[in-house]
């Protein structure tokens, strides 16, 4: 949890005014040839189901190669958690894609 | 403090019941169980009962023992009050007036009663929650039935010029209507100095059971060059002289009655009791913790309402992180609603919808004490400060709060 001031991506999905925002932020390192999620954090404004789906998601993608970060989705998210309720699904369940979101991030900048 | 304390501070959900009404509504079901309208001694005995319970409601308003009618609940004496009157004088007039911080037993009602061809004014409240009285009687037609304007908000406690209310509708000849399920019993209510004519309340916001209710109706729904100015919604015995069918929950009612006297009996010194309490809470708060501000009126509130805003962090999250340390209360975030948008009262006062996420509603009771509202403040400030550190918001510098980002980038 909390920002990582050093980071090579944010991921960044919500907007305040629906009442989710959440950032993801993650650093990639090489190994054996392949780019892996070395550490990842969040800090999310939103309701209970919005905090944990993005503390899941840091675990989830930790110490994952981004090809297998990028098949994460919001439905393993909150398989995770041993579901949501229905309310929460749409609107909470932000994390996957904030996690993909600094995934692509990160893709582009260093092509 | 026990660890094992729960605070229970969300008195305007419900409260729980005094332990003298309980025994009073225990008596009733041991020894009452007739049916008030049987002709037999027991269902007599019921039937006085009833009487009494009548008599010493009416006694906390000002009213007359038989203009209590009795419902199952304050949705229900709102929706009477409504549906009643719109229905019974639709030929005098397709015209009524409510507020915009209306709760919803009155609000979904005005929105139906739309659908069905009805015009309603929905009145502006301003930053306090206050209507504005010129502005009522500026909306007044030729076709106006009814007013149905609140005693007091039950999110933020905002409490109504509810006497300059009834002035103007007594001087239009319009039916005024207030739903006072949060200030019956708290505040003083005399219905004939105001001049309501409908007054809903419910027994279980005042430490009464669940299921009982009533709706104060002037003169028993008899009104001077209108003749009966109101009919049921609902059709089957004569219970409730005609108003309200359905066999009568004796026990309940006796229970809302002795709950009725309690709250007589100890109004002014709770009133002054609750005042302390929530002027200090929210002196403390505002002082103490960065980035947080009142919501709703400074003095004009009821005395056990405290509705607080917190920038950067959304309600639930609090709400349920002051759970887990064992205090109960409640927000007007959209997260804890089924709707998904934040409470009308509080879009209503001027809030923003991401303002409106972050509120927090501390409602005290009859068995709040001194060391719970200690306990509260000891706890609050870390679920705050843990939260916000989590919250991407402080340095939402393109999305909010402008002002109080600039020192930080992103």
């Amino acid at each position: 949890m909390g920002e990582i001031k050093d980071a090579d991506s944010v991921g960044e999905v919500g907007n305040p005014v629906c009442g989710d925002l959440m950032y993801i932020y993650i650093k990639v390192k090489e190994e054996n040839g392949k780019e892996i999620i070395d550490d990842i954090s969040f800090q999310t404004f939103g309701c209970a189901a919005a905090i944990a789906t993005s503390s899941m998601v840091t675990e989830l993608a930790k110490g994952k190669p981004l090809d297998e970060a990028l098949e994460i989705t919001r439905g393993d998210v909150a398989d995770s958690l041993d579901g949501l309720p229905p309310i929460k699904l749409h609107c909470s369940n932000l994390a996957a894609d904030g996690l993909h979101d600094a995934i692509k991030k990160y893709r582009e900048k260093n092509k | 403090m026990n660890d094992s304390k729960y605070v229970y501070l969300d008195n305007a959900a419900t409260t729980p019941m005094d332990p003298r009404v309980i025994e009073e509504i225990n008596k009733h079901f041991k020894e009452n169980y007739g049916n008030s309208m049987s002709l037999h001694s027991v269902g007599q005995k019921a039937a006085q009962i009833l009487v009494k319970s009548r008599e010493t409601i009416a006694s906390l308003i000002n009213a007359e023992r038989d203009e209590i009618f009795f419902t199952s609940s304050g949705t229900e004496a709102d929706n009477i009050a409504i549906f009643g009157v719109t229905a019974k004088n639709k030929n005098r007039g397709n015209h009524i007036i409510t507020s915009a911080i209306e709760h919803h037993a009155v609000g979904h009602p005005s929105e139906e009663l739309e659908k069905k061809g009805f015009e309603v004014s929905v009145l502006p409240v301003d930053k306090g929650g206050l209507i504005n009285i010129s502005e009522l009687e500026d909306s007044i037609t030729k076709k106006t039935i009814l007013i149905s304007i609140m005693f007091a908000n039950n999110e933020i406690g905002t409490i109504q010029p509810i006497k300059e209310i009834g002035e103007i509708a007594k001087k239009h000849d319009i039916i005024f209507h207030t739903d006072a399920v949060q200030a019956f019993g708290k505040i003083p209510i005399d219905v004939k100095k105001m001049n309501i004519d409908l007054l809903s309340a419910s027994a279980h916001k005042l430490y009464g059971p669940k299921g009982v209710g009533m709706l104060y109706i002037k003169n028993k729904g008899v009104r001077k060059g209108w003749g009966k100015f109101i009919e049921p919604i609902m059709y089957g015995g004569g219970h409730e002289r005609e108003m309200r069918p359905s066999t009568v929950n004796v026990p309940g009612i006796a229970g809302f009655a002795r709950a009725a006297e309690l709250a007589k009996e100890e109004m002014q010194s709770e009133m002054e009791r609750h005042t302390k309490l929530r002027d200090r809470i929210i002196k403390w708060v505002t002082e103490n913790i960065e980035d947080s501000y009142l919501n709703g009126h400074p003095t004009k509130r009821l005395p056990n309402n405290v509705n607080l805003g917190f920038k950067f962090i959304e309600g639930e999250s609090i709400v349920l992180d002051l759970d887990m340390e064992g205090i109960a209360t409640s927000t007007g975030s959209a997260c804890s609603s089924k709707s998904l948008e934040p409470s009308h009262v509080l879009l209503a006062i001027g809030l923003k919808p991401e303002e409106a996420h972050g509120s927090l509603r501390v409602t005290l009771g009859r068995f709040t004490t001194e060391e719970d509202v200690d306990y509260l403040l000891r706890k609050l400030p870390p679920v705050i400060d843990r939260l916000r550190k989590m919250s991407p918001l402080k340095k939402g510098v393109k999305y909010m709060f402008a002002d109080s980002s600039n020192e930080h980038h992103h």
